[in-house]
């Protein structure tokens, strides 16, 4: 599997962004194992360490498994100014877990990230590819329960 | 030939489809289908058409009706009323304070102060759609640059326009054109800077979404101007949507000709392909992006040696930004000089800017440079929201500076805000009213600048931490005699001494509300108290017992259980405990509850024995 | 695409598409579509009118709609406007009369007086 994602792109280094990108969403965890860098590493002839320091580099890949739907909630200035903070809260109770954590059914991972680019919208976050804007406390959950309700 | 009689442009940029823009459309499909006007109605997704507080929006030509707020359920209406019988429904229409309604978008105060330049065809033509384009003059700049003019001529005119790079720095963008076109080098790069990290900016994403011809259009005069015959689209992870439409524009202009061998018939060939980032603030920075085009970590390089001189793989590159792409096809389709004839001395032409924050119109708009910041805030942006007073505005994002009242009048030009330690950035305004705490958003900004800080030398990566230490220190109510210099002193340290702009310029929020709200720092170290009662260290909860009418709603709802009372004696909260949820204030039902500026001298008191007990400790 | 000729043709195409949104317009063809008006048939009128202008390929007209006119005995009613000219209304049309129009003054220029009931704003 992704051995067969590699070789969709040419084996130069410059594509070692791409393919960490397209290995992490194809995978149904989300993340990009031990295993996947050593073969990618191989097919790029790069060390295994530069990969890793590529990785750990970019917040948005992680090495350790998530959830099917991640969540990130953007935590920027002019998301906070218009109350991020309550919607955080919020997804923290209807989700039950922290921030960088994992739902116990394996359906969610909660995150936070930088600016999303919709702040004339904010609060905003991102499911998966999906952007939701202009957040309040109940249409959080209800936006969670659709996609958990849609499994 | 159709029988189409109404255009229905739905805006489709990301703030619209973040509040449900695509249900409508779809609702339209069904509606329409239903009513057997399929034949009659074009639907067309535009990108953004700016004021997104009032997403979804859609404008209805030929009338040009404007609506905003959209839901599904209006949709019937829209169609039987506006599209059968010629009503349009007016209580979708813009309405402002004294009830004026706004039928036609161009009635609508938001846009009348704008001159859409890079913006023109945002909200107006298909994305998706190069013949819409090419119909509103699109590519006919790219077509009379190669076959009328040489590559010194080109960048001439963007001389004479007195174009100046949009992403922040304001470096005048025919002198990186000329560096490079004076090389040499057998091969050189052009790279359009999609990387906007800068927290409230988004025009570049509404930019790539709303006009992808626009951009490449633009790079591909630069292009030809510097002698590149490669490009690379740099855009952010977070941006899917652009990705997909510049990739969308790359392969329609190859299919059209416009892209690839002898263009126009001409000796310029030119491709382009499309590199995403993954998640870093510091890949904006063009040595970063470059590193980060080669597929390693973002990290930035010293300067020199320049991109210009020695860039991608190590050739000459030009890095520029989305928008300065998008004023120059323009620039040559009207002439440098009616590019020059607006703006200011120094600063010509329009800027887009991102409004957001407590302001009535957020979204983007495009205003000629050196317009006032008051009538962009309260003009184009309607003034403030929910009756509340300005109190101050972030310019140019985690890098810029805040100004406040006094500044309203100053006209909006690089230098003019330079001048006062704010900057022009990549044009987030970020609006707050007076229930901000200044230190509290200056603390927000560095926490991000730690966040983001790539940690490859050690004023940014160790002296910024510092600063936010310390201004957690005061928004806690540890702050000390002394915190504010040491915090100018760091600040004015880590500007000179860091490798590139982030940390450069991550010191501005802070010296800047320093410099302004210096009074707000010093009530927070020596009085302990944030007057807006957003610190919560330097606030308590305080219930009113000539109001309280004993219900224990609020000690019910007290997570820590540190309300107490009784019917008769009323309820008093336990400071000690109290973790400041705010519970007790949200269900009171009579407004008992209420938010008093100062730590509450029983936890004062506390704090003070507890240092005390670790001083007897240390001896 | 080799030329800026070549260019020139595709934008002449779409900017006929385009024409909605303003563009080159002789004539705006206005239907009163209130309910007495689509009780009338307005709706009928307006389609033939679609029609008649799409199979004649006649680019420079626009048909539009609005709310009741006011003059509900002779629904339906249309008003045809053109720059420069005092406005033309002409009621009770049909189909037919539609078809005449179309050909008699938006192709020839020649009001049809007959079924004509107001002039001027």
């Amino acid at each position: 599997m992704t051995l067969e994602i590699c070789r969709k792109y040419a084996p130069n280094k410059d594509n070692l962004i791409q393919i960490l990108h397209e290995i992490q969403d194809t995978h149904p965890q989300h993340y990009i194992s031990a295993a996947a860098v050593d073969i990618v590493a191989e097919y790029l002839h790069v060390p295994a360490n530069h990969i890793y320091g590529v990785l750990t580099f970019y917040t948005m890949y992680s090495t350790t498994p998530r959830g099917r739907n991640i969540i990130r909630l953007c935590e920027s200035p002019p998301c906070y100014i218009k109350g991020s903070d309550n919607i955080l809260r919020r997804l923290k109770t209807v989700l039950g877990v922290g921030t960088g954590e994992t739902t116990k059914d394996g359906a969610f991972t909660l995150e936070l990230c930088a600016c999303l680019g919709v702040c004339g919208n904010a609060p905003v976050m991102m499911i998966n590819d999906d952007v939701y804007g202009d957040l309040t406390e109940e249409k959080v959950e209800e936006i969670v329960n659709k996609i958990r309700g849609a499994k | 030939m159709s029988l189409k009689r109404i255009d229905l442009l739905i805006c489709c940029g990301s703030g619209c489809v973040s509040s449900g823009a695509l249900k409508i459309k779809e609702r339209f499909h069904e509606v329409l289908q239903e009513k057997g006007l399929v034949n009659e109605i074009n639907i067309i997704e535009t990108g953004c058409m700016g004021p997104c507080d009032y997403g979804p929006v859609m404008v209805i030509y030929p009338e040009g009706i404007f609506y905003k707020k959209v839901t599904p359920e209006d949709v019937e209406e829209i169609v039987s009323d506006h599209f059968i019988k010629g009503r349009p429904v007016a209580r979708l229409m813009l309405q402002d304070e004294e009830e004026k309604t706004f039928s036609t978008q161009k009635e609508v105060p938001f846009y009348q102060k704008q001159v859409k330049v890079a913006l023109a065809n945002c909200g107006y033509i298909d994305p998706e759609s190069i013949d819409e384009y090419i119909a509103t003059g699109g590519y006919e700049a790219l077509g009379t640059v190669l076959t009328t003019m040489s590559p010194q001529d080109a960048i001439e005119v963007i001389k004479k326009s007195g174009l100046r790079g949009r992403g922040g720095g304001g470096f005048p963008t025919y002198l990186k054109w000329q560096m490079v076109h004076d090389n040499q080098a057998e091969e050189k790069y052009i790279i359009c800077n999609g990387d906007e990290g800068d927290p409230g900016a988004f025009m570049d994403r509404s930019l790539l979404e709303g006009d992808p011809h626009r951009i490449l259009e633009g790079m591909m005069i630069s292009a030809f101007a510097m002698g590149a015959t490669s490009g690379f689209f740099y855009i952010r992870a977070e941006y899917p949507l652009a990705i997909k439409r510049i990739k969308h524009a790359i392969a329609q202009a190859k299919e059209l000709g416009l892209m690839g061998r002898s263009i126009f018939g001409s000796k310029f060939s030119f491709d382009a392909e499309v590199r995403t980032g993954a998640g870093a603030f510091v890949c904006g920075e063009e040595t970063a992006l470059i590193n980060s085009i080669e597929g390693q970590r973002g990290n930035p390089t010293p300067k020199p040696p320049y991109p210009a001189v020695q860039g991608l793989w190590g050739k000459p590159t030009v890095v520029n930004n989305v928008e300065t792409y998008g004023n120059i096809p323009t620039i040559f389709l009207k002439g440098a000089d009616w590019f020059a004839s607006m703006g200011t001395e120094t600063s010509k032409g329009t800027k887009v800017f991102a409004l957001t924050g407590d302001i009535r119109n957020t979204g983007l708009v495009e205003v000629p440079m050196g317009i006032t910041l008051r009538e962009m805030i309260f003009d184009v942006g309607g003034g403030m929201s929910g009756g509340h007073k300005f109190k101050a505005v972030q310019l140019g994002g985690p890098s810029g500076g805040c100004l406040t009242t006094q500044h309203l009048d100053v006209p909006v030009d690089y230098e003019s805000l330079k001048e006062r330690g704010a900057m022009m950035g990549s044009g987030g305004v970020i609006v707050m009213n007076d229930e901000k705490c200044m230190v509290n958003v200056a603390k927000f900004f560095m926490d991000f600048c730690v966040d983001e800080s790539c940690g490859k030398c050690s004023p940014c990566r160790i002296g910024l931490k510092q600063m936010l230490d310390i201004l957690t220190r005061i928004d806690s109510g540890y702050g000390k005699e002394g915190d504010i210099e040491e915090l100018q002193r760091l600040g004015e340290a880590i500007s000179k001494l860091s490798l590139c702009g982030l940390g450069q310029s991550a010191p501005n929020p802070v010296l800047s509300t320093i410099r302004f709200f210096r009074e707000e720092y010093e009530s927070h170290i020596r009085d302990k108290s944030c007057a807006t009662k957003v610190c919560l260290d330097l606030m308590h909860f305080h219930i009113d017992k000539n109001r309280c009418i004993g219900c224990s709603l609020c000690a019910k709802k007290c997570p820590v259980s540190c309300i107490s009372g009784s019917r008769d004696e009323k309820y008093t909260i336990n400071q000690l405990p109290c973790v400041k949820c705010g519970n007790c204030m949200d269900v009171c039902p009579v407004k008992a509850v209420t938010k008093v500026p100062g730590m509450h001298p029983e936890v004062a008191a506390k704090r003070l024995a507890e240092t005390k007990l670790s001083h007897n400790y240390d001896e | 695409m080799k030329t800026l000729a070549d260019l020139k043709k595709i934008r002449e195409k779409a900017q006929e598409e385009m024409k909605l949104r303003g563009g080159n317009v002789r004539i705006k063809i206005v239907v009163g579509m209130g309910t007495s008006g689509i009780a009338m048939g307005a709706r009928e009128v307006m389609k033939t009118f679609l029609e008649e202008i799409s199979n004649r390929n006649l680019t420079d007209v626009l048909v539009t709609q609005t709310g009741e006119k006011g003059l509900s005995s002779m629904e339906p009613v249309v008003d045809l406007i053109e720059d420069g000219k005092p406005k033309v209304t002409y009621g009770n049309m049909t189909s037919d009369k539609v078809k005449k129009v179309v050909v008699e003054h938006i192709v020839n220029g020649r009001v049809v007086s007959d079924y004509v009931v107001a002039t001027g704003n």
